[in-house]
């Protein structure tokens, strides 16, 4: 077995390598940037046999991602906060292009101000676009998300755009133990491509991406996009069970963690549900029933699951590491949604929002957060949302405030 | 779990002492995570990285906020806040600081509640040309002794293993002074144990409060400040320093002071004057100046040597 300690973005680079991948157009953005500097490294040396493109834009390479996939080739990109809120427009497009292609993306939070830690406004911006959205953990994650993101995508029932992603240092930068699969199985597993009708070429041109004209026709189109993004739910299934077969690991709709004789959960995506996995350990060893939701779909959100899982349940602790703003966490309102209504559900589903920008979420917080919920149930309200932050949190910025010589605010009498 | 943190500078190689240390456990079959911290910093600017080991899978994730060993490479930064060397420190913390004063001298100056280990290992590379692409070795090699569970041919495994794209020679005294700082650590070694991390009975509440609405003027993320960037003395980043040599200055006054990239030359009465608190060292106008007024002083020699 091939174990090696790699980073989460050389993991995505390893998943873009043994998929197979023809076409890899390119732009820059930290924290991604090393994932097209190893491809690109292994194109030069021949370790791998694809075309890469520098583009001058986000856009540009979403655009040119597009147009290589619907010629029929398999192609990989990736990018960043910024990088995805630029090439916006074409995340859209290219999902009403029914085109498959695995994106990438390296979750850091969004300007203004400008940072280079995650959080999970960025990808989460790309929520409605049609992209199906698979959430990663840990470095092991993002190469096997990879290898099943190509077979969503290229699956006949689904045919869109997938997108990978995973945190900015939590995972990009850290290393980690992460098996390789051996090149002939993973290429067993994702198959060759059968493009099937996306074949674009000179000689048979096709008008792809047509003008309508009266919301009859639109309207088909967007709510064929729905259907396939509700077949992806069963489809996903079927490609987990063959990749637990082939690898011997399980990757579920919604991964739950010592849930089920929990009294109580945690509900979070990305690579801080590893931290809210260590607090349940220890709040399991202090005499908890406690556990954890990982939904790694996003899109589509895996409502019947969240249902199962959450029946029975006195309570449930939603963190989210976003925000929308004027709303509140995002996943707390899907989550809210998904349960309203049904028998068993969770009398309580508070929520947390933490975690912007990498703020950290210390052990003591998730504890502070069971015991919150606890307390939530035996009053039977449900707790207003609660942004983490602690009182040295605010001296230091008014600190960082006097320095920065900020007016002071008149104070009325 | 060991939780150990490697602080330096931007260019002394502590991204590479987490990748051998975190490799060596590795190799001696520990679930590891490894990661370096940096954000937009240059050569010179505090840095740290850090690494995680234990038997079983690791979930803990972030920065380390209760260091089983907390390795400081340049002791410069001690007293640099931004540093954060002393971050989540306790009584089960050892601390080792790359100095030639002792331990108790350390311990007693920062009130440290734990283990200080005090000794120059790499004094003699820091004032050699490149000698700093060996500190990351030498760190890891430290840090490597002092958990006692890593065996030396498994470190000079990592240490080939992680230098796999550099020449052999480079290789080779990688290793001599890896092997070098882990003997001398040997008398130490097993100081350094696993930490169990934050239980919940007992745990201290974190201190939440309800965020306030402030003025929108107050709110906005806007530096009104004047030059600001002048109270941060970039001029302690540096390792070495520009000297300028008025004999030979012909007094051009534009070249040294124009390619500066950090405005850190002024010309004062047609000659050029540096600004030691800003002048990161980088020795640009060293290499531009046609007249050759400008040599190269380490730091450290020039300290020693007041």
């Amino acid at each position: 077995m091939n174990k090696q300690m790699l980073t989460g973005n050389v993991a995505a680079a390893w998943g873009a390598r043994l998929a197979g991948i023809d076409y890899l157009p390119a732009f820059p953005i930290s924290p991604q940037t090393e994932i097209i500097e190893t491809v690109a490294e292994w194109i030069d040396t021949g370790a791998m046999d694809a075309s890469m493109t520098t583009m001058d834009s986000e856009h540009s390479m979403l655009t040119a991602a597009g147009g290589a996939a619907a010629t029929g080739v398999r192609v990989f990109t990736a990018t960043s906060s910024q990088g995805l809120l630029y090439g916006m427009e074409m995340i859209y497009a290219l999902v009403g292009w029914r085109v498959p292609l695995v994106l990438v993306n390296v979750s850091r939070g969004l300007a203004a101000p400008i940072t280079l830690e995650p959080d999970h406004n960025d990808v989460l911006a790309a929520r409605d676009s049609g992209f199906l959205q698979l959430h990663c953990s840990t470095c092991q994650e993002v190469l096997d998300s990879i290898l099943m993101a190509y077979r969503l995508a290229e699956d006949r029932r689904v045919r869109l755009p997938v997108l990978v992603n995973l945190d900015g240092f939590y995972l990009s930068y850290t290393r980690e133990p992460v098996i390789i699969p051996d090149l002939e199985e993973a290429r067993q597993f994702v198959g060759p491509y059968d493009p099937g009708t996306v074949r674009f070429a000179a000689q048979a041109p096709v008008s792809e991406a047509v003008a309508v004209l009266g919301g009859e026709s639109y309207s088909y189109f967007r709510y064929e996009v729905q259907m396939a993004q509700a077949q992806a739910l069963a489809v996903y299934g079927e490609i987990a069970a063959e990749f637990a077969a082939c690898f011997g690991r399980e990757q579920a709709r919604i991964d739950a963690y010592r849930a089920e004789d929990a009294e109580y959960l945690f509900l979070m995506i990305g690579s801080f549900a590893t931290k809210a996995m260590d607090a349940v350990d220890q709040l399991r060893e202090a005499g908890w029933k406690i556990g954890l939701l990982r939904p790694r779909l996003l899109r589509p959100f895996p409502e019947q699951d969240l249902r199962q899982l959450a029946a029975g349940k006195k309570g449930m602790a939603v963190i989210d590491q976003n925000l929308s703003f004027g709303r509140g966490g995002i996943l707390h309102t899907e989550v809210t949604s998904s349960l309203y209504g049904q028998s068993g559900a969770p009398s309580v589903i508070a929520s947390f929002v933490g975690g912007l920008g990498g703020r950290d979420i210390a052990a003591e917080e998730f504890y502070q957060i069971a015991q919150d919920l606890r307390q939530a149930c035996v009053r039977g309200i449900q707790p207003p949302m609660r942004l983490l932050y602690t009182a040295a949190e605010l001296t230091a910025m008014r600190n960082l405030q006097a320095i920065a010589n900020v007016p002071a605010p008149e104070r009325k009498p | 779990m060991y939780r150990i943190r490697f602080h330096g500078r931007g260019g002394q190689g502590m991204k590479m002492a987490s990748h051998i240390l975190g490799t060596a456990f590795f190799l001696a079959g520990f679930e590891v995570q490894d990661a370096p911290r940096f954000g937009a910093e240059r050569r010179g600017a505090p840095i740290f990285a850090y690494v995680r080991a234990q038997k079983a899978p690791i979930k803990e994730r972030g920065i380390i906020s209760h260091p089983g060993l907390v390795l400081v490479a340049d002791e410069s930064l001690v007293p640099l806040p931004a540093a954060g060397i002393l971050h989540g420190v306790e009584e089960t913390t050892v601390l080792f600081l790359n100095s030639r004063e002792g331990g108790a001298v350390w311990k007693a100056r920062l009130n440290f509640p734990g283990t200080v280990l005090a000794l120059d290992l790499i004094g003699n590379d820091l004032n050699q040309p490149g000698g700093q692409r060996f500190f990351g070795a030498i760190c890891a090699g430290a840090a490597a002794a002092l958990t006692g569970v890593i065996p030396e041919d498994v470190l000079m495994q990592a240490i080939e293993d992680e230098l796999i794209h550099v020449e052999a020679i480079v290789v080779q005294e990688n290793k001599t002074r890896a092997r070098a700082a882990f003997l001398a650590m040997q008398d130490k070694a097993g100081i350094v144990e696993e930490g169990s991390g934050v239980k919940v009975d007992g745990y201290r509440r974190p201190a939440w409060i309800d965020v306030p609405l402030d003025d929108a003027g107050l709110a906005a993320p806007a530096i009104h400040g004047r030059r600001t960037s002048e109270l941060m003395k970039t001029g302690a980043w540096r390792l070495r320093k520009p000297v300028i040599d008025t004999c030979r200055c012909k007094g051009c006054w534009w070249v040294c002071s124009t390619f500066c990239p950090d405005s850190a030359i002024v010309v004062e009465s047609g000659r050029p004057r540096i600004d030691y608190d800003h002048c990161k060292g980088c020795m640009i106008c060293m290499v531009q100046c046609s007249s050759h007024a400008i040599s190269l002083v380490n730091e450290k020699e020039e300290v020693s040597g007041e």
